[in-house]
């Protein structure tokens, strides 16, 4: 079963790396740009099983490892 | 004092560290793998330096934070017992709840390693004790990620409660955002628990410690706890 977590950043949370992309999409010249937030994407294989189980396996890793609560958030799929 | 220095795959300060504790204490730490799950009986001190514990992937000191010798610091800290966290070690606290709040990428995007000032805020702590309030110390710093953030919430209470120990000033202990490099909300530098057992900060004490290296300003910091050792 293929997964994704995907990991953001909070809003109103400062995102200098975001803010950084934006300027160079800008020098690039290209154009209609408003704002960039940089996140990440997790893709994650699991084990076949049930669907209500798989969720469960995701929001574990997903709140031990891969989100900082602080200032992330967090959505999960199975794709 | 018997001192543990935690080792992590990545780690680079824990030398510098080493070579402190042993100048200042007389007394060679121990080196604790991170993986395992217990610390020398007897430890006063856990220390987690700095460096790049698992080359900073996911977030700097996320992986850390989760190794198995991290329970045992947690225990340790939990008793009251005292934990200096340096740099990768201010964020591997952080990232373990052991401080609130978290270490941003520099406000500026670029790695700064320079000296820098930093005010003492308090020098009513097992950590400042052999300062005073309102010293102005040179340390110097060396990161990427020492952007302290915290949500309003969070921040208020560390004000409120006094939990700030270092801020990055001028050299004559004035708040300037030319001189808060890393644009750390309220020009942060490092943050005591609430029980003032715990220090976390971004620059490097244990590099101004050895006249022949030059100033000699963190040494203080590690008098304090040995005094803060020998008083209890």
């Amino acid at each position: 079963m293929k997964a994704r977590v995907t990991v953001t950043l909070k809003s109103g949370v400062l995102d200098p790396q975001g803010k950084a992309i934006e300027g160079a999409l800008r020098s690039l010249g290209v154009k209609g740009v408003e704002s960039v937030r940089q996140g990440k994407v997790f893709d994650i294989e699991l084990e076949a099983g049930d669907k209500k189980k798989a969720e469960a396996t995701l929001k574990e890793a997903a709140e031990k490892l891969l989100t900082n609560m602080v200032i992330e958030n967090y959505r999960v799929e199975i794709l | 004092m018997k001192s543990a220095v935690l080792v992590f795959p990545g780690i680079n300060r824990e030398r510098d560290m080493a070579r402190s504790l042993k100048l200042v204490s007389g007394k060679e730490p121990a080196m604790i793998w991170h993986a395992e799950r217990e610390l020398p009986k007897g430890t006063d001190l856990v220390v987690i330096p700095g460096g790049f514990s698992y080359g900073d992937y996911l977030r700097c000191g996320a992986i850390a934070a989760r190794a198995p010798i991290m329970e045992a610091v947690r225990a340790h800290a939990a008793k009251g017992g005292l934990v200096l966290a340096v740099c990768n070690g201010f964020q591997i606290a952080c990232e373990a709840g052991l401080l609130p709040g978290v270490l941003m990428r520099n406000s500026q995007l670029k790695f700064i390693c320079k000296e820098v000032f930093l005010r003492i805020e308090r020098s009513d702590t097992p950590f400042t004790r052999r300062y005073n309030a309102g010293d102005v110390i040179r340390v110097p710093v060396a990161h990427g990620e020492g952007n302290y953030i915290a949500d309003s919430e969070t921040i208020a209470r560390l004000e409120g409660e006094n939990r700030i120990a270092f801020r990055y000033t001028t050299p004559d202990g004035k708040l300037d955002p030319a001189f808060n490099f890393n644009g750390a909300m309220g020009a942060i530098a490092g943050i005591f628990s609430e029980k003032l057992n715990i220090l976390g900060l971004m620059p490097h004490p244990e590099n101004h410690v050895d006249p022949i290296v030059g100033p000699t300003d963190g040494r203080r910091l590690f008098e304090s706890l040995i005094e803060t050792l020998e008083a209890a």
